[in-house]
């Protein structure tokens, strides 16, 4: 029992190790030649531009949702004036980073984990290995770096949109008052609520490319190897972008 | 013992010559690897002599793959030594690994052609990314090499519309591309048909002739392989247990060999837990 014990902790620990120093080398190769920015602009194209739609979507949507709630719980209280304050804030804070990665992670993180995945199933990783050329730099460093430049842009633009949608139902269907909206939002942001949002999409980009690529990078070469990386991807990066939300908001209050 | 002499090794790799020949393009002493509880190889020492078409052969979970994967440098023994072309590779560093792997070209099993490319593209890659070719000087390179598989003007196809047999070629024009000493060859005809297999044997002997390598072949395809091989090495519970050319090996009057040709391997051969 103990020896099992033991075994299992060594173990937990190795994998927690190479976890780590995946990342360390992924960040390294993105600083060292040979520098290729076709990958990074590829991997931008996908990451990013991609996934525009599904994120003008859910932010919308998101914005909408707020705006129903946010003026019906505001006119209570008799302050439906401030709901533009309160759905900016909202989405800039919480959910726009949170959300906009989640479902980033859903949609381009699963297809990287598959498309890793598969490659490692097929021997294409040990190809580029034994033609001399780091799997690590050609294949995870552009997608972090796309993780970390396209997921600040995708969120800054959920955050707009869902900013839209709520005005869109609170003024336009609930009769808030239309220019209380948008001046609420400029007397009552700061710069630090913007920039909390940026660190946390900043966070989010690396932990959703890391997370996915590491986990399509180790498949196991079988049947269900890719199924069950796809699979472990999207739940372990969204579960550490909740906990690191947390940490960060902890942090950047 | 001479090499042209055949290794009878009967599970003792010490018996064979330890001295380094020249003659060699690849040299292993006593590699040893263990994966948990299972010794995969137990003293593999084996030469393959440079010009040469060696192909290793063997059972289920022998080692055979396991070897090839040692010797293409995906992975590390935990013991014994590894001479490709006059460097000793086991104690090397990442940028050192690098430079060997610059001399050889490695067909797999499954091809291993980037699905997201085209037959152009794939072929091309080794020189786009390891070589400071103009587009036109590679571009000339990749025909001359697709028209030496018989692939000739089916550049602009991808991989997934080829069939098996044309993506085994496609892959063996990108090993070849960069003109490597060595060849590596893991089971290059799983998965073909009689006929496609026959094809791809021609090809290997052709290529081989032709660019002058010295050619390292695992393959389960027993007696057809022997047809295009000028040596044998037979692994058997992770050791060489014979080594020679093919006539050598043919004529050797081995008990567990002969079962192995006649497809009769011992149940333990069987039950050996890992692929190799």
């Amino acid at each position: 029992m103990a020896e099992r014990l033991g075994a299992l902790v060594i173990d937990s620990v190795v994998q927690l190790g190479a976890f780590v120093l995946f990342l360390v080398s992924a960040a390294f190769y993105v600083f060292f030649p040979p520098f290729k920015p076709r990958l990074w602009i590829r991997q931008i194209r996908i990451i990013g531009a991609d996934s525009l739609f599904l994120i003008i979507l859910i932010g919308g949507f998101t914005g909408m949702v707020l705006g129903l709630q946010g003026y019906n719980t505001l006119r209570r209280f008799g302050s439906d004036g401030a709901l533009g304050t309160v759905v900016a804030l909202v989405l800039v804070r919480e959910l726009g980073p949170v959300l906009a990665a989640l479902m980033i992670a859903a949609r381009a993180g699963s297809a990287m984990a598959a498309e890793l995945g598969a490659m490692q199933s097929t021997e294409q990783i040990d190809a580029l290995t034994v033609m001399a050329i780091n799997p690590v730099q050609y294949l995870v460093s552009p997608r972090v770096l796309a993780g970390v430049i396209s997921f600040p842009l995708l969120i800054s633009v959920f955050d707009v949109v869902g900013i839209f949608g709520g005005y869109m139902i609170g003024v336009g269907l609930m009769g808030a008052p239309s220019a209380a909206y948008f001046n609420g939002i400029a007397d009552n942001m700061e710069w630090h609520d913007v920039m909390t949002g940026i660190y946390k999409a900043l966070v989010f980009g690396v932990v959703v490319t890391w997370v996915c690529c590491y986990k399509g990078y180790r498949a196991e070469r079988m049947a269900t190897g890719v199924s069950r990386a796809t699979t472990e991807a999207v739940v372990l990066s969204s579960a550490l972008i909740l906990a690191f939300d947390y940490f960060l908001t902890s942090i950047l209050l | 013992m001479s090499q042209t002499e055949i290794n009878h090794n009967g599970g003792d790799a010490k018996n064979i010559r330890n001295a380094a020949s020249a003659g060699n393009a690849i040299e292993v002493r006593d590699l040893r690897k263990r994966f948990g509880r299972q010794q995969v190889l137990d003293g593999v020492t084996l030469d393959f002599p440079a010009g040469q078409i060696t192909t290793i052969v063997g059972p289920s979970g022998s080692g055979k793959t396991v070897l090839l994967k040692h010797l293409n440098l995906l992975m590390r023994p935990d013991s014994g030594t590894i001479v490709i072309d006059n460097v000793e590779v086991t104690k090397l560093g990442a940028t050192g690994l690098d430079a060997v792997r610059e001399k050889f070209g490695v067909l797999f099993q499954a091809g291993a052609l980037f699905d997201s490319m085209s037959i152009f593209d794939n072929v091309a890659f080794p020189l786009v990314e390891k070589t400071r070719l103009t587009r036109a000087e590679i571009a000339e390179r990749v025909h001359e090499t697709l028209k030496a598989v018989g692939l000739e003007g089916m550049g602009a196809k991808f991989p997934s519309e080829m069939s098996g047999g044309m993506q085994k070629r496609a892959a063996l024009a990108r090993a070849l591309v960069r003109r490597p000493k060595i060849l590596m060859l893991d089971e290059p005809t799983t998965g073909l048909d009689p006929s496609r297999t026959g094809a791809i044997h021609e090809l290997i002997r052709r290529t081989q002739e032709n660019f002058k390598l010295t050619a390292v072949m695992v393959s389960h395809d027993v007696p057809a392989v022997f047809q295009v091989s000028d040596r044998v090495a037979f692994l058997h519970n992770g050791r060489t247990h014979l080594n020679g050319t093919v006539a050598q090996v043919m004529a050797a009057d081995d008990e567990v060999f002969k079962r192995f040709l006649a497809g009769k391997a011992s149940g333990e051969e069987n039950e050996t837990a890992l692929a190799g």
